[in-house]
């Protein structure tokens, strides 16, 4: 299992988006970072340590459970609800979406559905630390860690401290449970 | 999959519907209060029996998930004309219904109704016999306010022998770990109790301070339970939560009720009213664990 992205690579990938998120978005003003159960929301709140290091203030983090916004619902085993909790009301806000990985698009569209029920934001980008390709849905990332080419057969696991005990990103051939 | 009864369902499975139960209640209180888990599924509902809690509480849940809803009820419908339970079923079945809810005053209707159609069926109440998803809130409110069921002291008063509400909420309490036991008049007592996981005992004054939940039962009228004990006044002095009762439980010690109340017999107003209480409480969590059935019902099934 070829590790693609070590700890320091990870780090330094966090640093850049956040550098490039102040870029876009002339500062953080009006920012709102909500994080994707489970892996996207360590991510956001490492985005927003950042953005206080270089902005000297950090913007809003918080969950956005997508869960029940899946198209898939009726296919698979009953889901397990993360709990969203969104600190502000993000009307009129620029909420950025951070998720580890970014595959078909399908939990982003959710995300998307999800997001109204916390209000009619100003607009939506999207943070991820990989793109592996496939999309499925006019999807796109505004703001990616590391583009990572891959076949439908390999998988790509991205384990991070807070939850997994370490950082790393690996490409796996197997047709074990993905948990991007 | 049904969900007909709470008896056998094991301590992690009950966990798991709270689980899920607890992250609706979130759900419930986000701005828009509604998700499309269930969009495009219909779930209809047979209530022979009546009820405002319940049923409300159900259509609440299945239109908090995006479902939608076939509510039948007797009066106005063709039972008048004679139309069986079973023909009933088969009909309403024909109309496409993913699920069935089923309240009916007959033990095992809802076993019944899910032989007939093939359909999952929620049991929501049957007869003296099963009420699951009550059982289900119960434990989610207790849980919730105690952070645990396991060790705590439950004492479920008064219409025992005639309540779905307590065989259930005790099955599935005993299952959490809770010590439950019974108080009530001993005509009041199931004629089977031996067999329960409860200890019983008619001396409420007794009991009163070592509990943790009292859970209060209104007398089923309906199913014969005032006609077991002299009058409602010597009822009340023996099996009431009174105000004097409530002020000798320890200060941690909380108060339940299925509803519907009957205040000023099995419970005081103020009591009802009071900071003990955690009978509203009860009744959002209904919503909640009921999205969590109808989810864990219907997720996994390709509409057929």
């Amino acid at each position: 299992m070829p590790e693609v992205i070590n700890a320091d690579d990870l780090g330094r990938a966090i640093h850049r988006i956040a550098h490039e998120i102040a870029e876009r978005n002339h500062g953080i003003e009006n920012l709102v970072l909500l994080g994707i159960p489970r892996r996207g929301v360590p991510l956001a709140h490492r985005i927003a340590v950042v953005l206080e290091e270089i902005e000297g203030t950090s913007p809003p983090v918080g969950a956005l459970d997508i869960s029940m916004h899946r198209d898939d619902i009726s296919s698979r085993p009953t889901p397990t609800l993360h709990g969203s909790s969104v600190p502000v009301d993000v009307t009129g806000r620029t909420v950025v979406l951070v998720d580890d990985v970014l595959y078909t698009g399908r939990t982003i569209r959710a995300a998307l559905d999800a997001v109204n029920a916390f209000g009619r934001p100003a607009a939506v980008q999207l943070a991820v630390l990989v793109d592996r390709g496939h999309r499925q849905f006019p999807i796109r990332a505004d703001f990616v860690g590391k583009n990572l080419p891959t076949s439908g057969a390999e998988q790509v696991v991205v384990d991070v401290e807070e939850v997994d005990g370490s950082d790393s990103v690996r490409v796996e051939v197997s047709s074990q449970a993905v948990h991007g | 999959m049904s969900l007909l009864t709470i008896e056998g369902l094991p301590a992690a499975e009950i966990s798991r519907l709270l689980d899920l139960a607890d992250g609706f209640v979130e759900v419930l209180d986000r701005p828009v209060p509604k998700v499309p888990a269930l969009q495009g599924r219909t779930i209809g509902m047979l209530f022979y029996e009546v009820s405002t809690r319940t049923r409300m509480s159900f259509e609440r849940a299945a239109k908090a998930l995006s479902a939608d809803t076939m509510t039948f009820s007797p009066s106005g419908s063709s039972v008048s004309k004679g139309e069986s339970l079973k023909d009933t079923a088969l009909t309403v079945g024909s109309m496409g219904p993913d699920l069935f809810v089923v309240r009916h005053a007959s033990t095992g209707a809802p076993w019944r109704v899910a032989e007939w159609t093939g359909l999952p069926v929620i049991n929501a109440g049957d007869g003296a016999h099963q009420h699951p998803t009550q059982a289900l809130l119960d434990c989610l409110t207790v849980r919730q306010h105690f952070g645990k069921v396991d060790g705590l002291q439950v004492a479920i008063v008064g219409d025992i022998r005639h309540s779905r509400v307590a065989r259930s909420t005790a099955q599935a309490m005993a299952t959490m770990g809770a010590s439950v036991r019974f108080i009530a008049p001993r005509t009041l007592l199931p004629f089977d109790v031996e067999g329960w996981p409860v200890e019983t005992t008619c001396d409420f004054d007794g009991a009163i301070e070592d509990l943790d939940v009292v859970y209060m039962l209104r007398i089923q009228q309906e199913r014969g339970g005032g006609d077991v004990f002299p009058s409602i006044g010597e009822y009340v002095n023996r099996f009431g939560l009174t105000r004097r009762r409530a002020d000798r439980l320890p200060e941690h010690t909380m108060v339940l009720h299925p509803g519907p109340m009957n205040r000023g017999v099995e419970i005081d107003p103020a009591v009802a009213d009071g900071p003990r209480s955690l009978v509203t409480k009860q009744v959002a969590n209904g919503v909640a664990v009921r999205m969590a059935v109808l989810l864990d019902q219907l997720s996994g099934s390709e509409k057929s």
